[in-house]
């Protein structure tokens, strides 16, 4: 049963979700390969975001199976600090702690959950910061960069733990229009270089361009799924249809 | 239609709506760059006003003169600053006692074992609720004069027992304001925190926690100088302090023209003490307003 890297590295199985009486998750399942990039869409309220929570187990899913390189995430035995060390995510709202320069912000988890050397980790701060086009604002607070800026650094503070896969939340819904692309092209990069990435998202233009397999939500079910250039051109069910004639 | 602008109307000559005084108005002297100091130069007037009222009532009772009065009160004033002291002192203790239980009792509060988060809301509410003065007299009564720790006795004077009888609303006043705080923390903080693989004490500690602080501060200072006035209480189980001693000194006098001017005196001294707090604080809060 030992997980190699041929397999998916992560494999859902009829996952399902309740939140009280309402089941915001009716039996997902789709397979992510390594280096793969998939964007998730699909109307608010489908559960898109519940389900990136679902996978690094920030919310418990109630049946089914969440596999991560092997890992079975519903379990009750399960180590979470050890599969949030694989699995790195960002937020709509960024969520980067106010009270931490940009830099400090990218090396705590580094410096106290990974126990890593301080130089070593400050050296991959500057690097990623770097990465993210944001050199020089080490020293800036959160409240001091723009929401695009925020979310950059947001994303370096998650690529600095070393994740195999990425979850990006909806992470440019609450951005001003100008900065939603350098948002974009910081996620690109990191996709072109091989990051397995899950991204739920409402650009559909940046789904079409980033995305090797794209699939469509709606209450709690995967609709239609397909390569891009299928899924845009040749949506057959009439919800994905009426979804994306609205959007486009 | 519109009636002609009337600026002598705009500007308005009513008194009432008009700014004490341009100091006073924290819209006109820039958001109080010298908040401390022009607040408390106005009031400062006003205590003295009073005093100066309560004097010449004094003389019109006794005939003795404002002057006696003031020399009297004068003489004790030594007395009643030794007491003031002991004030001072059991506020901070108190404080700082109340400060440490109290964040602990509302850690647990937000605890995520239910027997723990129950047992410190009880204690909490309760202790929220209770009347200080009961609080002092239970605190009297129940505490030992002095304690045996290992052969060592340490004793306990009254003045101590009181302290810790003040400590436990303080406490569970403490408690709400750190779980109020926590709970006043974006949950988007705790999901980032997790998602980075910090455990709960980590994102309590390193994540939580100083955002609180920043939070709590007003509120934190604002229950000191509660607390601070609260201390009188003491004198009614007996400690020693500022106004059991004034008391004292009034008997000593005897003369029934001193009381309002001395107790006027004593209030003069919390007030010089507290009310620089409670300027601090307003000056912490709009300045965190701004910051967020």
């Amino acid at each position: 049963m030992a997980w190699t890297p041929d397999q998916p590295l992560i494999q859902i199985k009829d996952v399902h979700k309740s939140f009280g009486a309402v089941e915001v998750l009716k039996g997902i399942s789709f397979d992510v390969a390594k280096s793969e990039v998939i964007c998730v869409i699909g109307p608010s309220g489908s559960g898109k975001s519940t389900l990136l929570r679902c996978i690094n187990a920030l919310v418990p899913i109630d049946r089914g199976s969440i596999m991560v390189e092997g890992q079975e995430v519903h379990d009750p035995k399960l180590d979470k600090l050890a599969l949030r060390r694989k699995v790195g995510m960002v937020f709509q709202q960024y969520n980067l702690f106010p009270h931490r320069t940009a830099q400090q912000n990218i090396m705590m988890a580094p410096l106290h959950v990974l126990k890593q050397d301080r130089h070593e980790v400050e050296a991959r701060a500057r690097r990623l910061l770097k990465k993210v086009r944001l050199e020089g604002k080490e020293n800036a607070y959160p409240g001091e960069l723009s929401g695009g800026q925020q979310q950059r650094v947001a994303i370096a503070r998650s690529l600095a733990m070393n994740p195999d896969v990425m979850l990006f939340d909806e992470v440019t819904a609450a951005l001003d229009p100008e900065t939603v692309k350098e948002v974009l092209v910081t996620i690109r990069e990191l996709a072109e270089e091989g990051m397995t990435c899950i991204i739920v998202t409402h650009e559909m233009g940046f789904a079409r361009e980033v995305a090797g397999h794209i699939y469509f939500t709606d209450r709690g079910v995967i609709v239609e799924h397909g390569p891009p250039a299928e899924f845009f051109v040749k949506a057959r069910d009439p919800r994905t249809r009426q979804f994306l004639s609205q959007i486009l | 239609m519109t009636p002609a602008p009337r600026p002598e109307q705009a500007r308005c000559d009513l008194a009432v709506v008009l700014p004490l005084s341009p100091a006073l108005d924290p819209a006109r002297n820039g958001g109080a760059r010298w908040p401390l100091f022009h607040g408390y130069r106005g009031l400062a007037g006003i205590a003295l006003l009073i005093l100066a009222f309560a004097l010449t009532q004094a003389h019109a009772q006794t005939g003795p003169g404002a002057l006696s009065i003031i020399a009297t009160i004068w003489k004790w004033t030594p007395l009643m600053a030794s007491g003031f002291v002991l004030n001072v002192v059991i506020s901070f203790l108190a404080m700082a006692i109340g400060t440490v239980l109290g964040t602990f009792l509302g850690l647990a509060q937000i605890s995520q074992l239910r027997p723990l988060r129950a047992v410190s809301w009880f204690v909490t509410q309760f202790f929220r609720n209770a009347p200080w003065l009961v609080l002092l007299f239970y605190a009297m009564l129940l505490l030992p004069f002095q304690l045996q720790i290992g052969g060592v006795a340490i004793a306990l004077p009254d003045w101590l027992k009181a302290t810790f009888g003040l400590s436990l609303p303080v406490m569970a006043n403490m408690s709400e304001l750190v779980r109020g705080a926590i709970q006043s923390i974006a949950y988007g903080q705790w999901e980032s925190a997790e998602s980075l693989a910090f455990t709960r004490w980590q994102t309590l500690r390193m994540v939580i926690l100083p955002q609180c602080v920043k939070r709590m501060l007003p509120p934190w200072m604002n229950l000191y100088a509660i607390l601070v006035v609260g201390t009188p209480l003491c004198s009614i189980v007996g400690v020693n302090e500022a106004m059991t001693l004034t008391s004292n000194a009034l008997a000593a006098e005897a003369n029934h023209a001193l009381l309002v001017p001395m107790y006027l005196y004593l209030l003069a001294w919390f007030f010089l003490y507290c009310y620089p707090i409670a300027r601090w604080t307003v000056a912490l809060e709009r300045r965190f307003a701004i910051k967020g």
